[in-house]
């Protein structure tokens, strides 16, 4: 290596180009080789997803199954297109995405300040630990009734049992990524004469923050499932009575579109959620 | 010399630990520094050197008001210390930056915890940055930075809330040799543009001597202050100063003032 460069910045110099500083190098891929790499991985990921739709769609047709329990794919996006059109499908939906998305900014409400608590005071963690251990382990579902008996049947019954769903992951994330802080992070700030409170806002929670992430992605899945459930035992509207009805009065394309219209809003929130993480994630070292 | 800038005062300290050899709830007293006095006057450079578990990191976690002493005082300015303050900088071996923020993000924590009016942080923050050599650097996230270039960083943090005393913890270990090299004789640089007195804890003899302007030997269980050595080298000079006849007599004074402490009885710990 020429000695040009001056000695007491030679650490500097060895890193200074910045483009490729930290990241993977800036190597110039030829444009037809990106695309080409691009079609590739486009087609690796969608190859099962479409050999299912059309196993799906001809099994029916090739007398495999028979089509009226289980009708072809695009019977099913017709039925589903007929939904959207009359402005069923919205209602439905609205419906369930109100009760969930209520019931998880519930759970968040809960879940965050506790968790915070549990995890910043050794106290606090070891009065709640067994009591949260014990509800944990309580599937949500098996306490619908009891909710419904407590609750009634009609809207706060349903967000309820959402909000009790989705507020143990994000507790247990919450309360184990404020346990988690570096404590020389915690040192540092201490040495510049923080008081508690700007130590933890500006410290401890910003470094939970990618944890509580992790439980908040959970919550929305588990979200959704439990507000499924709730709604075929009783409900007048949202896409888990949307399956019920339409069973019981055999529309069963109406009934496939509707569950497909779950999945993919359980596609999508889990999406939404995961963009969000990495926003908030960015400073992380890229895995 | 000038006047007294930091007072160790008869420090002591112990702590409580756990003791496995006589039992699982068994406890005794630890003594981590004992009867440690010294004064650092305004201006200096003082290295502190001895092996690992001699008490050196306490002592510097008791000038940053982050424990108490046992007994004794440390008194900056004729001032007891008595908490953590923005008087005194701390840079640690692990650099200490917060992730999620930027190198200019972190500088601006220390000047936001001095009160600092956020407009005047990013300006105070550049030009600290540029002090320690990273002028381009302010966006880059800690993970994007070398460790050398992450311990700048840490520098300028303590540098930019102005503090009366910049303590340094071992902060060039975890750096390769000619990082830390390049790092040495960026502090000294530092230090003679701004003054500060430093008090710089290390366990390598060559960094102490290199860096100091005075050697203070400590001997391990319990850490005790064996002697000072002043240093008489100029690192300013073109040779290369750690080849001289003079550092090498130095170093080795250092090295056998250590290697006496520690032949010394080793005295019992006191049971609690």
């Amino acid at each position: 290596m020429p000695e040009t460069t001056p000695r007491l910045a030679a650490d500097t110099v060895a890193f200074a180009d910045p483009p490729t500083l930290g990241r993977t190098p800036a190597v110039t891929v030829p444009r037809t080789r990106t695309l080409r790499t691009v079609l590739v991985r486009a087609v690796r990921s969608s190859v099962a997803l479409v050999a299912f739709l059309a196993l799906w769609e001809a099994a029916p047709r090739l007398g495999l199954t028979d089509p009226v329990f289980l009708p072809p794919f695009t019977v099913v996006l017709q039925a589903l297109a007929g939904q959207v059109a009359s402005g069923e499908l919205a209602e439905h939906l609205g419906a369930s995405l109100g009760r969930a998305g209520v019931g998880f900014a519930i759970a968040l409400g809960i879940a965050i300040p506790v968790g915070v608590a549990i995890g910043w005071y050794r106290q606090a963690a070891e009065l709640l630990n067994p009591i949260l251990e014990l509800f944990r382990n309580t599937a949500a579902l098996a306490l619908l009734p009891v909710f419904i008996l407590v609750l009634g049947i009609g809207e706060t019954s349903k967000i309820a049992i959402v909000a009790f769903a989705c507020t143990f992951p994000v507790l247990l994330t919450t309360i184990a990524g404020v346990r988690t802080v570096d404590p020389l992070l915690v040192k540092s700030a201490r040495s510049l004469g923080l008081s508690s409170v700007r130590l933890f806002w500006h410290v401890v929670l910003p470094s939970a923050v990618p944890t509580i992430f992790t439980g908040i992605r959970m919550a929305g899945a588990a979200s959704i499932l439990v507000l499924i459930a709730a709604e075929m035992v009783g409900a007048r509207a949202g896409l888990g009575y949307l399956i019920t009805y339409t069973q019981f009065n055999f529309q069963i394309p109406q009934m496939y579109a509707g569950i497909l219209v779950i999945a993919l809003t359980g596609v999508t929130i889990n999406a939404l959620l995961l963009g969000l993480e990495r926003h908030f994630s960015r400073w992380r070292v890229p895995a | 010399m000038s006047t007294t800038k930091l007072r160790f005062d008869n420090v002591h300290k112990e702590f409580t630990v756990r003791d496995p050899a006589r039992g699982r709830s068994a406890r005794r007293q630890f003594v981590a520094v004992e009867d440690f006095t010294l004064d650092v006057p305004a201006g200096q450079l003082l290295t502190v050197v001895g092996p690992s578990g001699c008490g050196k990191s306490t002592l510097l976690d008791l000038v940053g008001g982050l424990t108490p002493p046992t007994s004794g005082r440390i008194l900056l300015d004729g001032v007891e210390v008595t908490g953590p303050g923005l008087d005194r900088g701390v840079v640690f071996q692990q650099y200490a930056l917060l992730p999620w923020r930027t190198a200019r993000g972190n500088v601006e924590f220390g000047l936001a915890a001095k009160g600092v009016p956020r407009r005047e942080r990013a300006a105070r923050a550049d030009e600290h940055l540029e002090l320690v050599g990273l002028t381009g650097f302010a966006d880059r996230y800690p993970h994007e930075l070398s460790g050398g270039m992450k311990q700048r960083v840490a520098i300028a943090r303590s540098l930019a809330f102005d503090p009366d005393v910049l303590l340094m913890d071992e902060p060039f270990a975890a750096l390769d040799a000619q990082t830390r090299e390049t790092l040495q004789d960026e502090l000294l640089r530092i230090w003679r543009a701004t003054g500060k007195t430093i008090v710089f804890i290390t366990h390598g003899i060559d960094e102490a001597v290199y860096l100091g302007q005075r050697v203070a030997v400590m001997t391990p269980r319990p850490g005790r202050l064996h002697s000072t050595l002043d240093i008489d080298l100029d690192p300013s000079a073109d040779e290369d100063v750690r080849s001289t006849a003079h550092f090498g007599e130095l170093r080795h004074e250092v090295w056998t003032r250590l290697q006496t402490g520690q032949a010394a009885p080793v005295k019992e710990l006191t049971h609690a």
